[in-house]
């Protein structure tokens, strides 16, 4: 966590400033940006790439940009990309494998990894991320892929000053402050007088690269301002999630008849697997070219509520919609503690804004809670 | 700080097919070198990641013996598109190899009981180096017997090491078909009913079992009847599997990544998964 004696005020112009130290170090900056009327995270050059002024309405099945009164930079909740994007891509060429008669040679990848700096990273996508080291470079083997990505970046994290409709970090206890996990956090403050941003180094390089942009130390007024607009984000959630013990309560009700409700309304696309920070899955393609001599092997991004996930010889394991469902759910919520010691859900509403029908991983918990506690009364 | 680029554990070594016998109608033993090494030690119960060029990668048990890590040795019944093509390779075709992967059969831990292996059809494959390791240490182990079903008399694996070892004395061997011609002199029923025909002391067993999922559910159930206890009872498990490395998730089976964690898992661990179903 940054040490408040270090906390250094900057302007619009330090951010930019910011922007233009990292690009001259190297790196290729990744920031909030509004593309295809949402706010998604991309290469940005500059303050003017920011979604200024704009901030994201969400509820179940609905996500919308609005006009904020301000020119903020992270005035929103968070967009359908997440920075898993970067670290875990959604499609990665393995290797090749080149042959000749009986002869076959791999070809490796020179994956000269991208440097990035990821510039706006929440509270839950920072929890997000250290979840994903557990399942990539926590195990017995490590994806050099995500590794060599992970261990480049630069991250300059941002405390929430809003919470999205959809958003339950605090409930998870994942957010809305970035507690740990960043190079630089950032607290926007934008009403009362100058739009400026307390800053907190959360490392060494962190506070070198501080050192680089036009600052002055941080009036205690700010830093008190700065700790309740947090406080009052976190008290702003739009959603929740029931305080019981979660796992348990899914490891009780595996064959409740609520899996067979949220069947009926589940339409299997996976939207929410792509969105979700922490979703890990994968396969694999493999091609050849017209030659027959170049085999290719491509990793991409894959989703537990297809059928083909679960495939065996003979049939999926999983064919119906409810046992995808609860597979997806009860693997996020229950299972993952078994596997990895963390929930598998940071809290931050991504899977209930884009379900294209609104379904709400917090309710569904709800309903099952709410039947035992009924349960229990009569 | 940066370390040093690891080793990609999801890229294949290289090698090439020695040998390739035919089984039974659609399944073949290949004998492969190791790939990019001399040797490629595994436990019995592990299995490799088979890459065949441009077509695509399954996890298939080692079905060779632990004792001779310079050959890995696969059964391989051709179902599907990888599957078929693995089959296919004649000697000196190029395949890629990764592993071994998985935790294997507790051999070790059953020194000094009784261990029963059932396998019903390609199940046996996968037990074969489980037997071979005990039979290779066989004073250490109590009574030993091979319960095997198949679904007809075609379809019986390994049958003339199975005749070697039927006339040994020390080890029981009992095999049985779904169903047969009028001229199959043997047993008739699933595999599960050789159970209670078995001598072996219950109460100082260990189990593993290897077959269809139902297969290995009745197994269970026969071996409970039995009196053997659960916790001495062990499955392989087979799951749709990507990667073998607990990154893909394909292969979950409730909190157990059975690339992992299994194949082969105790039936303590998945007794509460194993009942239901499309977990
Ligand atoms: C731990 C383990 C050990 C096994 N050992 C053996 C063995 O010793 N001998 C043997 O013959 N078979 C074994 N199998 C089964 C074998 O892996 C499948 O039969 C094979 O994957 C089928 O692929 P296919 O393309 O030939 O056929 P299909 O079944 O038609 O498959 C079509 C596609 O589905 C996918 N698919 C199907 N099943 C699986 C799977 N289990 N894992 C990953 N992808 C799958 C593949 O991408 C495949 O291309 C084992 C399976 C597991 C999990
Ligand atoms: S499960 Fe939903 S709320 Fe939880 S981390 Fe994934 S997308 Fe966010
Ligand atoms: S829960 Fe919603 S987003 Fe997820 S697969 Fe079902 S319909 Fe798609
Ligand atoms: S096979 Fe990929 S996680 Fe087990």
């Amino acid at each position: 966590m940054g040490k408040t004696s270090d906390a250094a005020l900057i302007t619009r112009v330090g951010v930019q400033r910011l922007i233009e130290v990292l690009t001259a170090r190297g790196y290729q900056v990744i920031g909030p940006t509004v593309r295809n009327g949402a706010i998604g995270y991309d290469a940005i050059a500059g303050i003017g790439d920011f979604p200024v002024g704009w901030t994201d309405e969400q509820d179940g099945g609905h996500y919308r940009l609005r006009r904020r009164d301000d020119a903020a930079f992270f005035g929103y909740a968070v967009g359908p990309h997440s920075w898993k994007r970067y670290l875990h891509p959604p499609r990665l060429r393995l290797w090749r494998a080149q042959r000749s008669g009986d002869e076959m040679r791999i070809i490796d990848e020179d994956d000269e990894p991208p440097r990035y700096a990821f510039i706006g990273v929440r509270a839950c996508e920072l929890n997000a991320i250290a979840i994903q080291d557990k399942v990539f470079l926590g195990g017995p083997y490590v994806d050099p892929h995500y590794r060599s990505r992970r261990e480049a970046i630069f991250t300059v994290a941002v405390n929430c000053a809003v919470a999205g409709g959809t958003c339950f970090c605090a409930s998870m206890g994942t957010g809305p402050k970035v507690e740990a996990g960043f190079d630089l956090a950032l607290t926007e403050i934008v009403h009362d007088g100058e739009h400026r941003f307390l800053v907190e180094p959360g490392t060494d390089f962190g506070a070198q690269v501080l050192a680089e942009l036009p600052y002055r130390p941080a009036p205690p007024a700010d830093i008190d301002t700065a700790r309740a607009i947090v406080e009052r984000t976190a008290q702003s959630m739009g959603r929740e999630m029931p305080a019981t013990d979660v796992p348990a309560l899914l490891r009780r009700n595996l064959e409740h008849s609520r899996w067979d409700d949220v069947a009926e309304r589940c339409l299997t696309c996976g939207n929410c697997t792509m969105v979700c920070p922490t979703c890990f899955c994968t396969s694999v393609e493999d091609e050849t070219d017209l030659s027959g001599t170049m085999a290719t092997r491509t990793r991409r991004w894959d989703s537990c509520f297809t059928m083909d996930f679960s495939y065996i010889h003979g049939g999926s394991v999983r064919s119906s919609t409810r046992a995808r469902y609860r597979q997806w759910m009860t693997h996020k919520l229950s299972t993952w503690v078994e596997q990895f010691g963390t929930s598998g859900c940071v809290g931050c509403g991504r899977c209930i804004s884009w379900c294209p029908v609104g379904i709400d991983i917090t309710e569904e918990v709800r309903v099952l809670h709410e039947d035992e506690c009924d349960g229990d009364d009569s | 700080m940066r370390l040093s680029m690891p080793s990609d554990p999801m890229r294949p070594a290289p090698t090439r097919v020695l040998t390739r016998r035919r089984e039974v109608a659609d399944t073949w033993t290949l004998e492969l070198e190791p790939g990019g090494t001399a040797e490629r030690p595994f436990a019995p119960g592990q299995f490799n990641m088979l890459y065949v060029f441009g077509v695509g990668e399954i996890p298939i048990s080692l079905s060779g013996d632990p004792a001779s890590p310079h050959r890995q040795v696969h059964t391989v019944r051709a179902v599907g598109p990888v599957s078929r093509a693995l089959a296919a390779l004649g000697p000196d075709a190029a395949v890629g190899v990764r592993g071994p992967f998985g935790q294997g059969w507790p051999v070790e831990a059953a020194a000094g009981a009784d261990v029963v292996l059932i396998a019903g059809g390609l199940g046996l494959a996968p037990l074969r180096p489980a037997l071979y390791y005990i039979l290779s240490r066989r004073a250490r182990y109590g009574r030993v017997v091979l319960l095997y079903g198949a679904r007809s008399p075609g379809d019986i694996l390994f049958r003339r090491e199975l005749e070697r070892w039927r006339r040994r004395t020390d080890l029981e061997v009992r095999v049985t078909v779904d169903h047969a011609g009028s001229d199959w002199l043997g047993r008739v029923g699933v595999a599960t009913n050789l159970v209670p025909l078995a001598s072996f002391d219950p109460g100082d067993t260990v189990a593993f079992v290897c077959g269809p999922e139902v297969m290995m559910r009745f197994a269970v159930a026969a071996l409970r009847e039995a009196g053997v206890d659960t916790a001495a009872i062990y499955l392989s498990m087979e799951r749709n599997m990507k990667c073998a490395i607990g990154h893909c998730g394909h292969c979950q089976f409730g909190p157990t990544f059975v690339c992992k964690d299994g194949p082969v898992l105790s039936f303590e661990r998945i007794r509460g998964l194993l009942s239901r179903k499309e977990i």
